[in-house]
């Protein structure tokens, strides 16, 4: 076993307990960590796959940032911190069929999958070829991006104005 | 190859963790343990708590979050474009002042609606 | 990828030796600011341990071992002793990447100064960085203690607040360099440190990296006077010390990064790289004991006004006029 596969061993098992204790602890806030341990190790995994720009980004955003805010918000909610939630609600048979459905399909889709090889090499250049990308290509869609942010912005604003009074 | 180039990062991730970690169990292993019911209630200047901790805290910290994030991911829109700015000039010149235009209307649209202030 | 041993020992060595250098730094900068701030303050300071009080942070450090280690009986206690461990960790691992000197030839093998050198250094070092919230949050969290609460949260929203600045201002050194390796930063400066040609940006880095580090004037998450110890109110023994080697550190990585991003890193005539790189770094950390020997801690709503307010702008200010700048000089115009 080379030294990849053991850290990618490494980094799946921390991804699938994080995400398993995100689901089963009863504690909140307890869930919510679980799930930051799983976007971490999945930083990692993005790390081994050459993809190392996404990795930080990752963490940044969705470790750095957006952990974060749902931290806030369980913090922020009256009632639902420190006491234990149910783990189970009535629509329990519901969500196992539409997960086991799920499941299938994306075992089926896995198992049928060609899983070709890569012809050529992973592009080396990383954050310059990004850049480049952003630039040419992409230029539209890097702007569009800015008005998505506003938009998100003014939503963020109006819903908090709202939550006050 | 990147993931080589990230090793080193790992090895001192082990090494942090495993340095706190050790300090903490030495720490719990080596001093006196004589817990009173006085030294394990809440900390509140020497008065009886009154109601638990749990506290419900003020909605500004989250649109502070909020803000953050989106602020965040137009920081992460920069590097790339940074460290590719100086072979493409004033095209790349151009393009960003219209990005910054842009997400700049919904930064004064904060401030004026004063979800920069702290009351 | 085959495993190459002596490579891979090589790596564990270099970070133990990163790992227990922070921690002697930690302690000698301890003694270094308390002589320094005796000074400021017409005191002499610590001086009985050992000569000039040398000693002082070996005994500190013993104190603290044997110190009784309690848990409230409130508190939740996985995530209470979890949190001081992840504040330290976060800034121990940031300085992976931070270059101390050129590489040197020991045994026959060339040896880099630096643990790390990936394409996307700095942001590593912004992202791990960007995890030590999560020590200053949990701990308010689980001490289950109403100061330890408010100053976990205020900690947590004024790190964040900060990040913002920490990062942008660092575009305009990102775009000089084209890159974001530490390694090609420091070597773009060779002739001229970007402390000058990025005035700004160095200014706006130097503000958000004090407050990231919850030093004085921005040390609020302790305002004594309406928070007793913030977050870390409930913590004794080596987890407080953990709490208070977190800061140190990271004011020691934050003045590696000045001296790497803006002061030319390693690079300087006659004395080697490493001494070059140690000297700038201690005038780095004797700039971080003035201010807080000098300034008032600022009110809260200042502290956050002042991010949002001034250094959120003046550092995308900073990023066009550099663009504009490189754009004209490149075209000719001057």
């Amino acid at each position: 076993m080379s030294l990849t596969q053991a850290v990618f061993i490494l980094l799946g098992g921390m991804a699938v307990l994080g995400a398993l204790g995100m689901v089963t602890l009863r504690n909140l806030f307890h869930s919510a960590l679980a799930m930051i341990l799983a976007l971490f190790s999945i930083a990692g995994i993005y790390v081994l796959l050459e993809a190392e720009f996404l990795a930080v980004v990752q963490v940044l955003v969705y470790v750095g940032a957006i952990a974060m805010l749902i931290l806030f918000g369980i913090m922020l909610t009256r009632d639902i911190v420190g006491r234990a939630s149910a783990v189970r609600n009535r629509q329990w048979p519901l969500a196992l069929a539409v997960s086991a459905g799920l499941l299938a399909v994306l075992a089926v889709a896995l198992v049928r999958a060609a899983w070709p090889l890569a012809t050529y090499a992973p592009a080396q250049g990383g954050v310059a070829d990004l850049g480049l990308a952003l630039m040419g290509p992409y230029a539209l869609p890097f702007e569009v991006a800015s008005v998505l942010l506003l938009v998100a912005m003014v939503g963020a604003l109006i819903i908090a104005r709202e939550a006050r009074e | 190859m990147v993931p080589a180039d990230f090793l080193p990062i790992l090895v001192l991730i082990i090494v942090a963790v495993g340095m706190s970690a050790i300090a903490i169990a030495l720490s719990a292993l080596l001093g006196p343990h004589k817990s009173t019911p006085t030294k394990l209630m809440p900390y509140e200047s020497g008065m009886v708590p009154v109601g638990d901790a749990r506290l419900r805290f003020s909605i500004r910290f989250f649109v502070v979050a909020i803000l953050f994030i989106l602020f965040d991911v137009e920081a992460i829109f920069f590097y790339p474009w940074a460290v590719y700015f100086r072979r493409l000039g004033l095209f790349a010149l151009i393009q960003i002042v219209v990005f910054v235009g842009i997400l700049f209307v919904g930064y004064f649209y904060a401030w004026r609606k004063g979800a920069l202030e702290w009351e | 990828m085959s495993i190459d041993w002596i490579e891979l020992i090589i790596v564990v060595v270099k970070a133990l030796i990163v790992a227990f250098g922070l921690l002697i730094g930690f302690a000698y900068l301890t003694w270094f600011e308390r002589r320094l701030v005796g000074r400021f303050q017409m005191r002499i300071g610590p001086n009985r341990v050992g000569p000039a009080g040398l000693l002082q942070p070996v005994a500190d450090a013993l104190k603290m071992f044997f110190k009784e280690d309690f848990v409230p009986g409130q508190a939740d206690k996985p995530l209470f002793i979890m949190a001081p461990g992840i504040a330290m960790s976060a800034v121990l691992i940031s300085f992976a990447v931070v270059p101390v000197g050129p590489s040197i030839r020991l045994f026959g093998r060339e040896i880099t100064l630096y643990l790390a050198d990936v394409n996307v250094g700095m942001l590593v070092v912004i992202a791990v960085l960007s995890l030590g919230v999560y020590g200053i949050i949990l701990g308010g969290w689980a001490s289950n203690n109403k100061y330890s609460l408010l100053g976990g949260l205020r900690g947590a929203a004024q790190v964040i607040s900060y990040e913002l600045p920490y990062g942008l201002s660092l575009v305009g050194v990102f775009m000089l360099a084209g890159s974001l390796s530490l390694k090609d930063i420091v070597e773009a400066q060779a002739r001229v440190p970007f402390i000058v040609l990025q005035p700004l940006a160095a200014i706006v880095f130097f503000f958000a990296a004090v407050a990231e580090a919850n030093r004085s004037p921005f040390d609020l998450v302790e305002a004594e006077n309406e928070l007793v110890a913030g977050y870390h109110t409930e913590y004794s023994s080596i987890k407080f010390a953990l709490y208070f080697m977190a800061e140190y550190i990271s004011m020691i990585v934050a003045s590696a990064l000045m001296v790497t991003l803006f002061l030319g890193g390693w690079q300087g005539p006659f004395l080697p790289g490493i001494v070059w790189f140690f000297i700038k770094l201690v005038f780095m950390l004797f700039v971080f004991v003035w201010i807080r020997a000098t300034w008032p801690r600022i009110r809260y709503d200042r502290l956050m006004a002042w991010s949002w307010k001034l250094l959120v702008p003046l550092s995308v200010a900073n990023i066009l006029v550099t663009a504009g700048a490189l754009v004209l000089r490149d075209m000719g115009v001057f």
